[in-house]
């Protein structure tokens, strides 16, 4: 369904993707682990083409992503929920949540879609006229979740969701996010939970600077010793 | 007291069109974080519109409205089209820079009048131009209280599209996180085009408004970008609610000055009170309402 082919990429002089190739199948459930700074989030803005690769291809479907503009990539079926949630902070929950659906094809459905969202999030339902910005971690997380799949998106992108938030809250994003792959929807997503996430999903990729070292089933890469010496402290 | 009263009256009249001049650059402050220097001239070339339209036309200032504003919407797009954006693509061009080329703009368009009208003062008089009408004691000059009605009208209508219209909620969306925005499929470019074609054509409205009671010159857009500036500080720097009371505020402080301390000095009495809130309120007018 997606695919990076010998992506380089980076910012300005600064090259931080080296010849970064992975493919992600319809229905999969694929996790990227890597250490700070490996390129994780760099990949995750490639793919929504808000960075060009300076050589290599991006393909979703029959659509090379890396030629079409940032704002048309929703359009194609891909919901990014970015890194650190990018609210807008000052439009309520409601608002927010109506900004998910701003082609032709959700509009038409926003209403049917606003409700499904709000039975999967109780707790926005009850903040809808609250500011975002005052929203908090968990609740903003969400609010980022819940307006990516107001697209009614064929793909979700999640750039760590649990970031910042405690150990049970983490555990309820991830059931979430279990629960969006339930309904069909194909998932990529960084993360720092590396044991938790390796448990949870079909396959996963390990960066290391901006290159991608080890690619394997999640169970598998849980037994592989380079694993377990760089993320897992065993 | 009468006298207070009329200052009061004046003051909120005329404030009203400076809300909208406000209302203009603040937006364009909000979503492109820059200072838009030719408010002011495009103001003046509505005002050109307006004029040439009622001197040669005979239209009612009042039905060009229907002219200059459109006309200034499709210039404020061309401008951030051609001018402005351009300079966004090249990396190691500031943002600053695109406060430069607001300057550009602005010398641009006062000397292209200038070339056509000369720099004759001229003005627009009307049947009722200098119509009153009183509320008991009160003098309530008529253009002016049409302008503030109109000017009332076209906040209104703005507040409703920035908040309950997809495309203004884009608007503010592009003003609040930009990367956000493109992600959930706004095109920032033409919402920056958007947002500059509607500052100038608020800023239009302000100047065909004004034409009945003030008169036309090409460098009149200068003290017009200079009050701009001033109202979108007062405001608190891209707070729309703030703009209007800016607009208020320094449209009363105006009108007191003239009529208590002199008439040549009330622009001064506007630039006291800027320091005044510069000091004791950083964040601008805007402050007053976050509760
Ligand atoms: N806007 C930018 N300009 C220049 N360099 C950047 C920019 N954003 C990221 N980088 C650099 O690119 C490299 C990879 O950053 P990236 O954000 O992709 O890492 P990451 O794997 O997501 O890390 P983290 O786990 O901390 O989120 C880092 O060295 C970073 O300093
Ligand atoms: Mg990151």
């Amino acid at each position: 369904m997606l695919r990076l082919e010998h992506v380089n990429a980076g910012y300005g002089d600064i090259q931080v993707l080296w010849d970064v190739s992975f493919r992600v199948k319809g229905n999969e459930f694929v996790v990227l682990v890597g250490a700070n700074g490996a390129g994780k989030s760099t990949i995750m803005r490639v793919i929504s083409s808000l960075i060009s690769p300076t050589s290599g291809e991006v393909w979703f479907e029959d659509q090379r992503l890396d030629q079409v503009p940032p704002y048309k990539i929703i359009d194609l079926g891909i919901a990014h929920v970015p890194e650190a949630r990018q609210l807008f902070p000052e439009m309520t929950v409601l608002e927010n949540l109506e900004l998910g659906s701003l082609s032709p094809k959700a509009k038409a459905h926003r209403k049917e879609t606003l409700k499904w969202v709000m039975e999967l999030f109780p707790r926005l339902n009850e903040r809808q006229k609250q500011l975002a910005g005052t929203l908090s971690g968990g609740e903003q997380q969400m609010c980022a979740i819940a307006r990516g799949l107001m697209s009614r998106p064929k793909m979700m992108i999640f750039d760590e969701p649990s970031l910042g938030l405690s150990p049970l809250l983490t555990q309820e994003i991830f059931r979430l996010v279990q629960r969006i792959h339930g309904e069909g929807v194909t998932l990529l997503m960084v993360e720092q939970n590396v044991k938790q996430t390796l448990a949870i999903c079909d396959r996963a990729y390990v960066l290391e600077n901006g290159r991608v070292v080890l690619e394997g089933k999640g169970k598998e890469l849980l037994e592989n010793e380079q694993v377990k010496q760089a993320f897992l402290g065993i | 007291m009468d006298v207070f009263i009329q200052t009061m009256v004046s003051g909120i009249l005329i404030g009203g069109i400076y809300a909208l001049v406000g209302l203009g650059m603040t937006l364009i402050m909000g979503v492109m974080r820059i200072i838009n220097l030719a408010h002011g001239q495009l103001m003046m070339v509505a005002m050109y519109i307006t004029f040439v339209l009622y001197e040669y036309f005979n239209i009612d200032p009042y039905f060009s409205l229907l002219v200059s504003m459109p006309a200034l919407f499709l210039l404020g797009v061309l401008i951030q089209k051609y001018l402005l954006n351009p300079l966004l693509r090249i990396e190691s061009i500031i943002p600053q820079n695109q406060i430069l080329m607001t300057v550009g703009v602005a010398m641009v368009l006062t000397e292209v009048m200038r070339f056509i009208f000369q720099s004759d003062y001229k003005s627009v008089k009307t049947p009722y131009s200098s119509a009153v009408l009183y509320i008991s004691s009160i003098a309530f000059n008529f253009p002016m209280l049409i302008a503030f009605g109109i000017a009332m009208l076209l906040t209104a209508g703005l507040f409703f599209f920035l908040l309950k219209t997809d495309t203004g909620k884009s608007v503010r969306a592009t003003a609040q996180n930009k990367d956000a925005a493109l992600l959930l499929g706004v095109n920032a470019e033409w919402i920056t085009q958007l947002t500059y074609g509607l500052g100038a054509a608020l800023a239009a409205a302000a100047g065909t408004l004004l034409l009945p009671i003030y008169y036309l010159y090409p460098d009149v857009g200068g003290p017009f970008t200079l009050k701009a500036f001033i109202i979108t500080v007062l405001g608190g720097l891209g707070s729309t609610v703030g703009a209007i009371m800016g607009g208020l505020v320094l449209g009363v402080a105006e009108s007191l000055g003239a009529t208590y301390i002199s008439m040549a000095l009330k622009d001064a009495v506007g630039m006291v009170i800027f320091v005044l809130v510069l000091v004791f309120m950083p964040g601008g007018l805007k402050t007053l309402t976050k509760v």
